[in-house]
């Protein structure tokens, strides 16, 4: 698609706007703030999925060497990511990205007659997925999380059936980053003879994956959260787990996958965890969570704002390094997340409806916050690469433009007087 | 005023608002497109026979959504869609209802104008730091500085295009909100504002206009009253009643006075050698009168909830011309003020059906002088 008209504006009166390939005309300087939407690759990723467009372009099904150089590629990646699951290469699926992995978790294991538990605060690929197969039969509990955004192992022990087939529980929060007691909630699967499915998206390279320790059946993760390519992810699956693949068709992925492996894309997911098990041990995390806490204090110092998820009664809740979710009161969150981006700081707020408007966050509003709290709510998420000038950078531009919207509030007239 | 600065344009996804929106781009504005997402289109899909799935091309549409979200990429703007569901229902669609139940006949265009359009956009610019707005709307405005004993006025006139002038749904519009508004079409007709929009290479430069109330399908209104009721747990409230003759004789009765607007003439349910006409609504006794075509013509409406754009109050008798619903040709009429902020209209000629509920707007040449809401 041409886009004719952007050149236009390049000889443009704003000195803060510049035109980038797309033709939309962005501010600079800019800080990217939303990484748990989406991150860029690293260039170690580009340069490792590069060859695999054009010269080593063979299908990894086929008998000749081309398919032989692919198929290597394939399992080079496949051993990788055994690694980092901790798990059997046998074990690891490659699929399309977290979306399926988690359908393929309750499609593939659920019939109608059986119950399914998973939680309120799952991503919409889970939940979307749990309401399809209770149209179908299938029995489904949705456990709401504690003020903390923390999950009771409890209350899941609680709701076990003798029907209870599947537990799912995310490993790591897409909004308020809190890490869930994944350990606990497999004893209590175990101990109840259901299989338990990990939505590891949020987790993957912020914290250490170890399926065993974990003692899940399925884990689900994708390689664009952790800057990788987008449209490619893996799941681990127990050996025996018998769970139906969703497409059918070839006898790829040892018939739990059909269709042809996007070998580029998982090339450059064995890459991107390659690197992420790297992070994970050379402390960039540790600095990570230290900007995410300098920023958090930062927006803190404002009045009236809060962080969401962050504390359990005195205790602090473990979130991972690079998210923040804070609260600002007499905020529109929807207009704070527009006048940001045109400030250039990206992040996000809500989770999008079909329109691209925004809508309340169904995690915070479960967490037992009012619509209007949720509304007030905004996602800080950080990339790894990220700098204090990053922060710094933030720090600038939040306050003025929170201010700026407190003063034009209708709520904040009247209260503020 | 600066130039500097940038502007917020609302983009509906149709052909003015696009058109708009690529005439400031090129003009080397700031600007940025935002969508107001106010009515889920799918929100009552089912309810008593309304479709399960909505028409294409209608506000708030997915596909509309999609024109506006495309025209803002080729034109390299940044865009939005900011969520205002919420007022949109306080502030239009309840009162819409309402009206209805009540005897009235609403127009939600221009309180969604007074509430969406203007109030909350501007408001909604700002926190994002945009200082003005702009509009797809047909009409001109324009600061006259020797207004008001020097301190100047903003001045709202009819557009270019008469046929297109919507100047009658944008009588609330407060100075504050002239100031900080720009509508760009205004000198220009509708076939210019198509060519322009074929000349930017906009794709839907021949999309065809859209026509009815945004948020009811089909047009269908007394079938959204029952379906909106429905879903909010509520029961129609029963108007059942007599319909009367204006002599005071009992015609016949009748379901429910939501279901009739002053001037109807179809559906009455009674049957008489002459036409009959919807002449009055009394919303207290459910009485609905009918009566002949002449009996339908009134001399004198009274227009409360006034605001004035051209002068700052109305302290005398003044001579305007009177648009008392958006396809009627303005009459000419002498305005005095009235008791408890209202304004009385003598018609220099009877008019036919004035509507409780509809708006009067005054002119004076091609000015707004101002208006407000029939009583």
């Amino acid at each position: 698609m041409q886009h004719p008209l952007p050149r236009l504006f390049s000889g443009r009166k704003n000195p803060f706007f510049r035109t980038i390939d797309t033709g939309l005309l962005i501010p600079v300087p800019r800080v990217y703030m939303d990484a748990n939407a989406t991150t860029p690759l690293l260039p170690e990723v580009m340069e490792a999925i590069r060859p695999y467009w054009m010269e080593h372009f063979g299908n990894a099904s086929s008998i000749h060497m081309h398919g032989q150089a692919a198929h290597r590629a394939v399992d080079h990646a496949r051993e990788t990511l055994a690694r980092m699951f901790n798990c059997r290469e046998a074990e690891v699926v490659f699929n399309s990205g977290g979306t399926e992995g988690d359908n393929t978790a309750i499609f593939g294991l659920l019939h109608p007659g059986d119950h399914l538990i998973t939680t309120s605060i799952e991503h919409s690929a889970v939940l979307q997925a749990a309401n399809r197969v209770a149209e179908r039969g299938v029995e489904v509990t949705f456990i709401d999380p504690q003020l903390s955004g923390l999950i009771d192992p409890e209350d899941i022990r609680r709701a076990i059936k003798l029907n209870t087939r599947l537990i799912s529980v995310m490993l790591a929060n897409n909004e308020t980053g809190v890490l869930q007691p994944v350990e606990e909630i497999g004893k209590i699967a175990a101990d109840g003879g259901a299989f338990f499915h990990i939505d590891a998206v949020q987790g993957a390279g912020k914290v250490p994956f170890d399926v065993k320790r974990f003692g899940c059946h399925l884990l689900s993760i994708s390689a664009h959260k952790m800057h990788g390519p987008k449209g490619v992810g893996a799941m681990y699956v127990r050996r025996g787990t018998p769970v139906e693949s969703l497409l059918v068709g070839g006898s790829h992925e040892r018939r739990r996958r059909a269709g042809t492996e996007n070998v580029p894309g998982i090339v450059g997911l064995g890459k991107a965890a390659e690197l992420a098990m790297e992070s994970l041990a050379d402390g960039t995390i540790e600095r990570l969570a230290g900007l995410r806490d300098l920023l958090e204090a930062g927006i803190l110092a404002l009045p009236g704002t809060r962080v969401n998820g962050g504390w359990d009664g005195d205790q602090r809740v473990t979130r991972t390094a690079n998210t923040t979710n804070i609260a600002f009161d007499q905020v529109e969150g929807e207009a704070l997340v527009i006048a940001l981006d045109l400030k250039g700081v990206a992040v996000s707020g809500g989770s999008a409806c079909h329109s691209g408007s925004t809508e309340p966050s169904h995690v915070l509003m479960a967490m037992g916050l009012d619509k209007n709290a949720a509304r007030a709510s905004l996602r800080f998420s950080l990339m790894k690469t990220a700098t204090e000038a990053d922060v710094d950078f933030a720090l600038q531009v939040v306050p003025q433009a929170v201010e700026r919207l407190r003063a034009l509030s209708p709520v904040a007239a009247g209260t503020l007087g | 005023m600066s130039t500097n600065t940038t502007i917020a344009v609302a983009m509906s996804g149709g052909v003015d608002s696009s058109t708009a929106a690529a005439m400031l781009a090129h003009s080397g504005e700031t600007v940025v497109g935002l969508t107001l997402q106010l009515w889920d289109q799918t929100r009552l899909a089912g309810r008593h026979g309304i479709p399960d799935a909505p028409k294409a091309g209608r506000c708030c549409s997915l596909d509309d959504v999609y024109d506006a979200r495309h025209v803002a990429e080729q034109l390299g703007i940044p865009y939005y869609v900011v969520n205002q569901e919420e007022r949109f229902e306080k502030d239009v669609v309840r009162p819409f209802v309402d009206e209805y139940l009540a005897g009235r006949t609403p127009i939600p265009c221009s309180l969604c104008n007074n509430h969406l359009k203007f109030d909350q956009l501007l408001q909604t610019a700002r926190s994002i730091g945009a200082d003005r707005i702009a509009t797809g709307h047909y009409a001109v405005n324009e600061f006259d500085a020797t207004r008001d004993g020097g301190r100047g006025r903003w001045i709202l006139k009819r557009p270019a295009d008469l046929a297109k002038d919507q100047t009658y749904f944008l009588f609330g519009l407060t100075q504050q909100q002239l100031a900080h508004t720009l509508f760009p079409l205004g000198s220009l007709t509708k076939p210019q504002v198509r060519e322009v929009a074929r000349q930017r290479g906009l794709a839907l430069a021949e999309k065809p206009d859209s026509q009815e109330i945004c948020f009811v399908p089909g047009g269908d209104y007394k079938q959204f009253i029952t379906a909106y009721l429905e879903e909010q747990g509520e029961q129609v409230p029963v108007s059942a009643g007599e319909l009367v003759a204006s002599t005071g004789e009992v015609l016949g009765h009748h379901q429910g006075i939501s279901s009739f607007t002053v001037g109807q003439r179809k559906g009455l349910g009674v049957s008489s050698p002459s036409p009959l006409y919807v002449l009055q609504i009394d919303p207290a006794s459910h009485k609905v009168t009918v009566g002949a075509d002449q009996e339908l013509a009134t001399r004198t409406l009274c227009a409360g909830q006034l605001n004035w754009i051209s002068i700052p109050s109305l302290t005398a008798p003044m001579r305007v011309r009177v648009k008392i619903r958006h396809r009627h040709e303005p009459a000419w009429a002498t305005l005095e003020p009235g008791s408890e902020g209202e304004a009385l209209a003598t018609f220099d000629e009877p008019q036919r059906a004035v509507t409780p509920g509809q708006a009067a707007v005054f002119y004076d040449g091609d000015e707004v002088v101002g208006g407000g809401w029939i009583i």
